[in-house]
Parts: C-alpha cells; structure tokens; sequence
C-alpha cells in the first residue's frame, strides 16, 4: 500500500501541537486528508505568509464545504506564484480574471452556480491587500452591498509586493516602501492615512466579519469555518508577513504575525453584523519596538538616526488599538 | 409575434428567450430600457432561472458575466458609450478567457465632451478586444442577432458584441417580430461550456501564459475568429430557415450588382443611404450600398465581392480616428483597391445624417471629386471662430463651452 509522506509544518508555538490531541481536536493543516488546495511545488518566496495563509485558509473552507468550493483569485503574487503556464498549484476549482475584479467575478461565480441549480457549491475569493483595498475595493464594496453569498479574504501584507514594494492603502505609518522611501524628514509611510477595511466591511452590516493571523493556525481555520456557517457576503482579513516586502528573516514570518497581534498593532476580531462579537485577547503584551526591529521596513527608525519619536506614534496607535477592542484580559 | 414595440424591448425580450442564466445592469444611457425590461422578466419570474445582479459599476457587470460564465451559466450584459470604456479590461479578459458572453452595446458617442447621442465611437475603440461585433439596421435584426450571438459565441467560446444605435434604434418604435420560447429553444441549444469551474473536476482558469506560449493563444483566438467568417453566416442561414427572415450574416450588399459606386456604412444610416441611393438609381446613377453587418471578424472577401469592378468606394463612418481619419476604411482598404476609398465622417455624437446631405455627398463621389476624408456637415464657421480665439491669446479658454455660446440657444440643428 502506497504511504503519503505527511508534512508537519507547525511546531513550536503556542497555538499548535495537534498529533497530540484526539483527531477529532486536530486542526484541518494536521490532518493526513487535508486538500493541500495550494500544493508545493509554487514558487512563492520563502517564508512567504501570503502562501502560508493562504493554504490555511482554503484548506479549511475545503473541509467546511465538503469541497464544495470555488476560488476566486485577484491579480497579484498569490496568483503569479501559483499558476506560471503550463503548470498550477491549485487543487480546487480556480479562476483569475483580473486584478481589480475578483469579489465582482466571484459574485458572478454565485450567481451563475445559483442559476445552475449548485446551491451546494461555495465560493470563495481572495487577493492580496492591493487587490482589496484598493483596485478591486469598489467591487468588493458592491459584493458586500448585495450581500452576495461570497466568503472574500484578503491576505494583507500592506503593501504591492508583486510589482516590488510599493505602498498601499494598507501600508502602516513609517513603513518604508520603493514608494515611500525612508528619506527626507520623515522617512516612510506618512501618519493619518489608510484603510480600515475590516471596519469598513462591518459598516456594510453584512453577516461575518473576522481578522486572522498566520499566527494562529486554529483560530485562523476557526474562523474559515465559521464563516462558512453563514450565507450572504462575509470577509475575512488575514495579515500575512512578506519576508522580501517587510525585509524579515524567512523563518521569523510567524512569530512576526504573532507579534503585530501580541503588540496590539493587528487586532483580532470578529463581528457579525456590524457588532463585534469576540476578540483575541493579548496573551504576552510586547512594545510594538518588539514587532518593529526584526523588519528592516522600519530600520530607520532605530540605531544612531533613529527616531524614538515615531516609535512613541506607533506604541500609540497600538495602545488605542488595545482600549478599543479590549485586547488585553481585564485586571 | 408581431408587436409594435420599441427597440430596446424587442432585444430584451429576445435575450429573455435565449434563457440567460445571469444578467448583470449597470445603467448608462441609451441602454437602460434594455436592462429594465430584463429586470421585469427575472422579477416577474417569467425568465427562471436567472440571477438578475445589479452592479456598482460596468467594470463589475463584465467581471460578473466573466464569473457566471465560467461556471458554466450564459451571461448577458448590456452597456453603452464611456460604460463601455470603463469595463474595457474585463471586455479584453472575456475575450482572452474565451467566455461566450453576449453583450448589448447601445451605440453611443465618447467624451469629453460629454454626449449621450448616437455614434460608433465605443465599440469602434473595443474593435481589437478578441469580442465579435455585430452591427444591427433595424430593432427586428437587433433582436434577431441576439438569438444568433449566443449560438455563435458558444460554438466557437467566444464573446460577441451586438452593436445597435442608441436611440435611434434603442428608443425607436417599430414593427418587431417577437418568436416564441419553442422556436427559440429548438434554434439554441442549451449551453454547454468548453471549459467550467467544477469542483467534481477541478480546473484553474485564467492562468499566468509567458513568452513561451502567448503567441499560439492569441493565434488561436484569431484563428476562432477565422472561423466566425464560415459559421456567422452559417448561423444566418439556419436563422432564416426556422424563423424565415434574413439577419444577419457577414454583410447586406443592397443594389451593388453593377455599381460603379459603393456607399458602406454599419447600422441604423443604412436606412437613409438606401433610400438616396435608390432615387440615386431613379435617376440613373450606378450605386449600390454594402451594409457591414460584422466588423469582427471583418470579412475582407465578401466585402471585395461586393466591390467587384466598382471605380468609387465610399465608407461612411460613425468614429473616426483622429489623426488619421477613417476606422472602418482602413478595414475596407485590405480589401479593395485602397486609391478608390474615401472616407467621409458622419453622425458623430448623434447629429442626424439627412438624405439631402448624403445626396450632395454622393454626387461629388460619383463625379470623382469627394476628398479621401471628408467631415459631413461640418460647420467651418463654428471652427473657424475658435481657431481665430486660439490664435488670438494664450488663455482661449474651454472650447466646448467657446463654441456653444456662438452657437446660441438652439442646440441642435438638422438641416
């Protein structure tokens, strides 16, 4: 009998360590008929949180769906290190149309799936932080409006990482971008801009809301599932790391998502409805310092030319973070 | 049935015939009587099952048909002018995809400045998209067009564009023969996808192609419209078997046997050219008409049959190119002899094109002395005044608005 050699990729954090536990507890990543939607074999980066998540995600609303599913795909690294001609890594029924368009294309998918009678089909879409954010926000606003039965997520890693760094609407403050580069008086990103699209989604009123880390395996594959529960447009928000965009050792890509949630920099939620109905608690509460020095995105801001001053602006928009989500336990 | 109807309801009610499974509306004027009256079939539940989505925008009703269509479910969408522009990736993607999508477009000027009157302009820009364009004359070949896309974009999973004039024939009310559902259904089979997104078989669409292969896929999707030359009129033969009425088809040569003049134009003017081109005839001149009825793919050999021996080739166009002149002759052109072709430049932004202007015209081409561009009507006055301004000062100021206030209260004068 033929064996499946089985790949063990989460060891040695907090949140796995599933071969110990009954399988009916092991997470969706630990079990031997996972669907391996993206398979190896892509040409992603290594350490590329983009793929990590991206595995994760699709591999659990496989589960929840019975594979019952469809993936729609923005433009983007997701989509160029997955499918060079002739070959592609996705093991699901795949589509990438453009770079703006996927939630649009994946309410087409719906709809067309509705008219056929395949009501037991799901659809999934899913593009980087650009694709969402920005070119495709439009669209994705639209899909949220109608409330078509669309799971979208967004694998945010704040900036343009395909075309080579360059910012986004998701680029935090000071992070130094090809486009906001780290000179001038203030180097990076500038303050006061940006989207909040996990809140801008729960402002639609639609049924699920939730941000993720790749940190998280099981919270993350939670919340798949969970919102998999529920029909109608729901979003899921994932920050995952870019070694090559962040500049980030390959091997730190989990614990630096561990620490953007442990900082209190990405706050993890979920919200139905408009109202938010739990969040991940700060386990370990870190100075966003912590977060900041293994990324040389905000290497200018420490060392001989450091500015301590950006620093203190950052722990603050991690300290308003924390009271108004309520990260940390309560005394 | 023979009902008097107006155009825009005619196509809508043949499309409802054609069964789509997703119809995507975003409103743009003139297309908008289209998708209401598609709207009323979904929600009265006579056409089911169909999703009728209502978009935020045109980009996102071609990226919606792109998505129903891949899995499977014929999609429609109806759209006009800059609407047309501004899914303009999504048009190209369709196409590149291969998704048999069909497609009203309500033919309709481009801004600035801004006009919502009929002309060529925005499927002309769309000419090199990888979509087959349709031209419609009348509401009755409008609607019988639509019947005959589907069964040719799905025969070859290709999409195809049904170009008709906005207003002039959206608006227009008219004799249309509706055909039943049974008719319909026995001339178009159910859709049955090339390619499909399936969960039971699963495949990944749309994937990245570098220089090693894109060649060949671009090829093939000039060689798909090779064969569109054989199957459109094809389509229309079997068309006129079953619903006895000729539409459609490659081109509508009119009175060219032995013409030594050819008028050609696409659409709605086709009326008014004949009409001159028969007292033309009464009055002994040789002159026929080519209607171009697909301008992709453009049918170089019936276009030269229809020439044949013709000295004086005339192509009236609704766009032009600036900075070059004519769209449509530069087509004409691989086909006939290119010295005989002159271009004259009519109807832009909905400026009626009359028959005692068409006759000046054509007597000139006919006694050899019409000028390779000609501009229609055009109003020298009106521009030689705006040039003076120009040359009068640095700050001329906005032209549009320059050449309204000389143009005073009437807006619009047909003459």
């Amino acid at each position: 009998m033929p064996v499946q050699p089985i790949k063990f990729y989460q060891t040695g954090s907090f949140v796995v360590g599933n071969r110990l536990l009954a399988p009916d507890r092991r997470s969706v990543q630990a079990r031997a008929d996972r669907t391996n939607s993206l398979n190896c074999g892509h040409r992603a980066c290594q350490g590329c949180g983009e793929a990590l998540g991206a595995r994760y995600a699709l591999d659990a609303a496989m589960r929840a769906t019975g594979n019952q599913m469809v993936a729609v795909n923005s433009t983007g690294c997701l989509e160029v290190f997955s499918t060079p001609y002739p070959e592609t890594s996705w093991r699901i029924p795949w589509l990438h149309s453009l770079f703006g368009n996927a939630p649009a294309v994946a309410t087409g998918v719906a709809a067309g799936l509705k008219a056929k009678g395949r009501d037991d089909v799901r659809v999934v879409g899913q593009g980087g932080d650009g694709g969402t954010v920005d070119i495709g926000f439009a669209c994705l606003s639209g899909m949220f409006e109608r409330n078509d039965d669309v799971l979208f997520i967004c694998y945010d890693n704040e900036a343009y990482m395909n075309t080579g760094v360059q910012r986004s609407g998701a680029t935090p403050p000071a992070a130094r971008t090809t486009t906001t580069p780290a000179v001038g008086p203030e180097p990076g990103n500038v303050f006061g801009q940006g989207k909040n699209v996990p809140a801008i989604a729960m402002a639609h009123e639609i049924p699920y809301v939730a941000t993720a880390t790749v940190a998280d395996l099981r919270d993350l594959e939670y919340k798949v599932t969970r919102a998999m529960e529920f029909h109608g447009a729901r979003y899921l928000h994932i920050l995952v790391p870019c070694p090559l965009g962040w500049g980030s050792a390959s091997c730190d890509t989990v614990r630096i998502a561990r620490l953007a949630k442990e900082s209190g920099l990405f706050p993890v939620f979920e919200a139905e409805r408009g109202e938010i109905t739990d969040v991940s608690k700060i386990r370990h509460r870190v100075p966003v310092e912590d977060y900041l020095r293994l990324q040389s995105r905000y290497a200018h801001l420490f060392g001989e030319y450091g500015s301590p001053g950006t620093v203190a602006r950052l722990q603050e928009i991690a300290d308003r973070n924390i009271r108004r989500y309520g990260l940390l336990e309560e005394a | 049935m023979l009902r008097q109807v107006e155009g825009s309801r005619a196509v809508a009610d043949a499309v409802a015939l054609c069964r789509p499974g997703v119809v995507c509306a975003y409103p743009i004027s003139p297309q908008t009587h289209i998708v209401e009256a598609l709207a009323e079939h979904v929600k009265s539940g006579r056409l089911a099952p169909c999703e009728f989505v209502t978009v935020e925008s045109e980009f996102a009703a071609m990226s919606v048909a792109i998505g129903a269509s891949a899995v499977g479910a014929r999609a429609y969408t109806a759209t006009a002018s800059q609407g047309l522009l501004y899914m303009a990736e999504a048009v190209y993607n369709a196409s590149g995809l291969g998704l048999p999508i069909v497609m009203t477009v309500a033919n309709r000027a481009i801004g600035a400045p801004i006009n919502i009157w009929n002309d060529h302009s925005d499927s002309m820009s769309q000419r090199d998209s990888g979509w087959i364009q349709l031209y419609a004359e009348t509401n009755q070949e409008a609607a019988d067009l639509h019947v005959q896309a589907f069964r040719i974009a799905e025969e070859l999973s290709l999409p195809v564009m049904v170009c008709m004039d906005g207003f002039v024939l959206t608006h227009a009310w008219e004799q249309v023969d509706t055909p039943t559902q049974e008719e319909v259904d026995a001339f178009l089979p159910p859709y049955e996808p090339r390619q499909v997104l399936d969960p039971a078989d699963p495949v990944s669409i749309g994937a990245m192609v570098g220089p090693e292969a894109f060649t060949e896929v671009r090829y093939l999707a000039h060689a798909r419209q090779m064969q569109a030359l054989e199957l459109i009129p094809d389509v229309a033969a079997r068309f006129a078997e079953a619903f006895g009425r000729n539409s459609g088809g490659l081109v509508h040569p009119y009175r060219t046997d032995d013409a030594d003049t050819v008028v050609m134009a696409l659409g709605s003017v086709l009326g008014t050219i004949k009409d001159t081109v028969d007292e033309m005839r009464r009055d002994g001149v040789r002159i026929g008409v080519l209607g171009i009825t697909s301008f992709r793919p453009f049918p170089l050999d019936a276009v030269r049959a229809a020439v044949g021996d013709a000295h004086h080739v005339v192509v009236l166009e609704k766009a032009l190119a600036v900075g070059i002149g004519g769209i449509v002759t530069a087509n004409v052109r691989m086909a006939v002899v290119p010295e005989h072709v002159s271009t004259v430049i009519a109807g832009l932004g909905g400026r009626a094109i009359t028959k005692a202007s068409l006759r000046r015209m054509l007597d000139e081409a006919v006694a050899g002395r019409l000028e390779p561009l000609t501009f229609l009507d055009l109003n020298r006055q009106l521009i030689g005044n705006e040039l003076a301004r120009m040359a009068a000062g640095r700050r001329s100021g906005p032209m549009a608005e320059n050449m309204l206030r000389d143009l005073g209260a009437v807006a619009s004068r047909i003459g």
